[in-house]
């Protein structure tokens, strides 16, 4: 069923209003979407102590607990209450700020959260830039020359570390500029209160083993995009006009191709705090990932269960920020 | 004697990014066994979403479908999928409608097989629907769709529609992406097989000349609701409503010099995103006065079997 | 996740492509000896059979040396070898079955039966996969079954987008209205019409997801919280060796040169493999 062309003049303001309500109806729709999935996955996180066979306060305190320190760790920790009943008073404490305390060291979980959180994120940070500083200007060289020795080399080389896993590189990058040359040290971390030049350099091999993962990403899509802006006809255009192609490459066609870069880096940002751990594990780095780690083995649940829900909420609400900001951001999706 | 298919107040909206789109408000037919009545209109008029929701295929917003006396919209799947043999359809572009990966023998079995008929009596009933469509099932029985030319095809299609033996069979558009020498031929075999076989038919299309030859009864659609419904011959000597007169003076005709049945229309289809309140015709009607923006026309009788939806029906 | 979807450069199906080639022999290889592991002259993996860190090709010790225990490292490497791809192809095939099923429901039954479905992806997918996976396995005893359940579970919305897409596609075609109209009941209508559609696509994605997931499997190995030892895999042979990277590099090298050549084997083929389905979908 096709519209017709032009409406008669008469009935064009009355069409206009409906559209503005049915945007806020399509934005309430999202965030009622929104909100769902944060509460799936954070009631996944409660539930995780479910999984756990026979009681989750025995198991945490060991084959040594005596009774009464059973008794009192559930009815301290609740775990012995229903799914639910658990559900909303997590839930109602972390509202205000309360994510329950560590079982190893009694610390509030969120203070230890934070106090891990500028690690990981200078690392992510770090290691993001690294990627679009290598990607970028090597998708616009290949795309200067699509088909050229160039091209062939980046992409060749894009597949290949795509290939390679984060643990591979941090121990081959170990190995060949820390112990073999010395130009970095091996593991550790020193805070950038301390000095950057240090910070960095115990900074720089993880973040490097890093972009080395996602750098490839990167370039495949920038350059996939650059490709097929430059095959449009506006670009012909300009070209046939005399521009020179390196002008038409960076003002005309780069534009277009970065909104889906940025948006592919935002999402890439939160994944990257979450998949740290192995970086940090390999590197010692005191961060978020490391933290979760070595809960694992003292069954820390509170602090698991509070890491766990406080990166998915933060990795859903960067996608959807993302999304909605490339929906203001790009004409053609906000035409749609 | 109660219709074979009565339709009342069908309505049937769909959401697009701009908006609702208003495909079908408050259609109203009755078709008796045996009976052909075209549905004619411009593109967009609603007249292909009404064959599909009288099939539930999506079903109606709203309205009543009664087939052979049975309430088809408040049917459970598994009751409508057991009629739907009855109810069988023929679309408009045949390539799309054969699934290229299968030969025709599976395609044209295909209703057959969803009853569960039995292998043998399946395959006599595919050669003989095959050579009643006009085509020699040895020759084309094991070949794929992409063989074959539009006419066969569609020919390929009524024999699977007949195979389930129809009571009613929807025609939308049928013939109109077939070559105009084709285009007889296909029409000679739809009414060969009605008469045989006593189908009644609903036919859509927006060519005028192909439903005089096919047709009882006509209804003219405009931007979701009927305009006029009666006997074709009537309907096209003394049409009594402006839309249909003007959709026949739009009809090429053999006599240049003939006069035009009245004043050519003025402005383009409005969207059905957002129709002309009262009658809809109003924003492109030579007659329109206030009275048809405030008050929608009802179908009324003006002549036997004859009914127009204008406000002014009787003086034209 | 793969990020592989990028434009590849434009290849002819005709022309003979070395890598593609050799992506093809190595990856033959792997599932080879991970068949045949039992069967081949090597040691037990968990058994010490020298002394420890002997250097591959050494006059006297196995041909590809031993770890610090003494264990050898050439039976170590087809032992995981084996274990990752059981985990690994089980893990997918969870995803690939339990995300088409989804994918198609939520195409054929929309309304709510889609947004329910799109709920439950995008919970999935909002969960950071390492850390979920460590989270279980503080919870539960790291084991095989629930390693390849819990990493098939997470690649389930990839699958279910997927599929959901071409159902969709699928779903506007007339022939599928006419299969309606001629009474096909639903389920012959997802098994008849829509699923013949995905399943070429699928097993096309599915190489490339067998790449990711064996990746992720061995990151956990390598964290501990994977394949549980004394079984050996690849990411803990990586752990175990990293602390001699002195003294012994082949200790890692060997398992880095195994993981890299079968992911990038896996995401060469995967990715032709992509490029012909796609074409042949005109």
């Amino acid at each position: 069923m096709t519209p017709a062309a032009p409406t008669v003049p008469a009935t064009t303001a009355a069409a206009e209003r409906p559209t503005r309500r049915r945007r806020h109806g399509r934005l309430l729709a999202r965030l009622a979407h929104l909100v769902g999935v944060l509460v799936l996955v954070t009631l996944a996180a409660t539930a995780l102590v479910d999984l756990l066979p026979g009681s989750p306060a025995a198991t945490i305190l060991g084959p040594t607990a005596t009774a009464e320190a059973i008794a009192e760790l559930e009815a301290e920790t609740g775990y012995d209450r229903p799914l639910p009943e658990r559900y909303a008073t997590w839930l109602g404490n972390a509202l205000t700020g309360d994510l329950g305390s560590s079982v190893q060291s009694n610390r509030p979980v969120l203070e230890q959260i934070l106090d891990r959180v500028p690690v990981t994120l200078e690392l992510t940070v770090l290691a993001l830039v690294m990627a679009l500083a290598a990607a970028v200007p090597a998708a616009l060289l290949a795309a200067h020359r699509e088909g050229g020795p160039a091209d062939r080399a980046a992409t060749g080389l894009a597949s290949g570390l795509l290939s390679v896993p984060v643990f591979v590189a941090g121990v081959l990058l170990i190995y060949a500029f820390a112990v073999v040359t010395g130009w970095f040290p091996v593991s550790g971390w020193s805070p950038l209160s301390d000095g950057l030049v240090d910070n960095l350099a115990f900074a720089f091999l993880p973040a490097l083993a890093l972009a080395i993962g996602e750098a490839p990403g990167f370039y495949r899509l920038l350059r996939g995009d650059l490709v097929h802006t430059l095959h449009q006809d506006f670009v012909r255009t300009a070209e046939v006009r005399g521009l020179p192609r390196r002008y038409v490459l960076l003002r005309h066609a780069l534009r277009p191709s970065s909104f889906s870069l940025l948006t592919v880096a935002a999402m890439t940002f939160g994944r990257l705090l979450a998949g740290s751990v192995v970086v940090e594990s390999l590197f010692a780095l005191p961060g978020l990932g490391a933290l979760a780690l070595q809960a694992i083995p003292a069954r820390d649940l509170p602090l698991i269960q509070g890491i766990v829900a406080l990166v998915a909420v933060v990795y859903v609400v960067v996608n959807m920020v993302v999304d909605a900001a490339y929906a203001v951001l790009d004409p053609r999706v906000r035409a749609a | 004697m109660s219709a074979l298919l009565e339709v009342r107040d069908l309505v049937k909206t769909h959401r697009v990014a701009a908006g609702t789109v208003h495909a079908v408000s408050g259609v109203s037919l009755r078709l008796d066994a045996a009976e052909t009545l075209a549905l004619v209109g411009e593109s967009g008029c609603g007249k292909s979403t009404v064959g599909r929701a009288i099939l539930q295929l999506p079903p109606p917003d709203s309205g009543r479908v009664a087939f052979d006396g049975t309430e088809l919209t408040t049917l459970s799947r598994r009751r409508m999928r057991a009629l739907r043999p009855g109810l069988q359809m023929v679309l408009q572009d045949p390539r799309a409608a054969l699934h290229p990966r299968r030969r025709v023998r599976g395609i044209v079995a295909e209703g057959l097989v969803n009853a569960r008929r039995p292998k043998g009596e399946t395959a006599a009933t595919v050669d003989a629907v095959l050579t009643a469509v006009g085509l020699d099932p040895a020759q084309v029985a094991d070949r794929r769709p992409e063989e074959f030319s539009g006419g066969q095809c569609q020919r390929i299609a009524i024999a699977r529609a007949l195979a389930v033996q129809p009571r009613l069979l929807v025609c939308d558009e049928p013939v109109a992406s077939l070559d105009v020498s084709v285009q007889a031929q296909v029409i000679n075999l739809l009414a060969d097989l009605r008469a045989e076989r006593g189908l009644a038919m609903l036919f859509i299309s927006h060519d005028l000349a192909v439903v005089r030859t096919i047709a009882d009864r006509v209804a003219v659609m405009y931007l979701g609701r009927v305009v006029e419904t009666g006997p074709v011959a009537e309907v096209y000597a003394r049409p009594r409503h402006p839309y249909t007169r003007a959709l026949l003076d739009s009809s090429p005709v053999p006599d240049p010099d003939a006069p035009p049945l009245g004043p050519a229309l003025s402005g383009e289809v409005p969207s059905p995103l957002d129709p002309p309140s009262g009658c809809r015709f109003r924003t492109r009607c030579p007659l329109a006065e206030a009275r048809c923006a405030a008050e929608v026309p009802a179908l009324a009788e003006v002549g036997a079997g004859h009914r127009s939806a204008c406000h002014f029906a009787a003086d034209l | 996740m793969s990020t592989g979807t990028g434009t590849a450069v434009a290849t002819p199906v005709a022309k003979r492509r070395p890598a593609l080639w050799l992506a093809l022999g190595w990856l033959g290889l792997v599932v080879l000896l991970a068949l045949t592991a039992d069967l081949l002259p090597l040691p037990a993996p968990d058994e010490p059979v020298g002394a420890p860190s002997l250097a591959p090709f050494a006059p006297d010790g196995p041909l590809l040396g031993t770890d610090p225990i003494g264990r050898s490292v050439a039976s170590r490497l087809v032992h995981g070898a084996r274990l990752s791809l059981l985990v690994g192809l089980s893990a997918t095939l969870i995803a690939a079955v339990v995300g088409t099923a989804l994918g198609l429901c939520a195409a054929y039954l929309r309304g709510a039966a889609e947004r329910v479905i799109a709920l439950v992806t995008d919970s999935l997918l909002a969960f950071p996969p390492l850390l979920v996976l460590l989270a279980l396995a503080a919870v539960v005893r790291p084991g095989l079954t629930t390693l390849a359940v819990s990493l098939g579970l997470l690649f389930v919305p990839a699958f279910t987008r997927l599929s959901k897409a071409l159902a969709v596609v699928e779903m506007g075609r007339e022939y599928v209205l006419a299969a309606r109209v001629l009474g096909a009941s639903g389920p012959r209508m997802l098994t008849r019409e829509l699923l013949p559609v995905c399943l070429a696509p699928v097993a096309a994605y599915a190489v490339v997801v067998l790449a990711t997931i064996m990746v992720i499997e061995g990151s956990l190995s390598f964290l501990g919280v994977g394949i549980p030892p004394p079984a050996a895999s690849w990411g803990s042979m990586i752990a175990g060796g990293k602390d001699f990277l002195f003294d012994a590099p082949y200790l890692i090298a060997l398992p880095c040169l195994a993981i890299f050549a079968t992911v990038f084997a896996l995401n060469t083929a995967g990715d032709w493999f992509r490029g012909l389905t796609a074409r042949g979908e005109r």
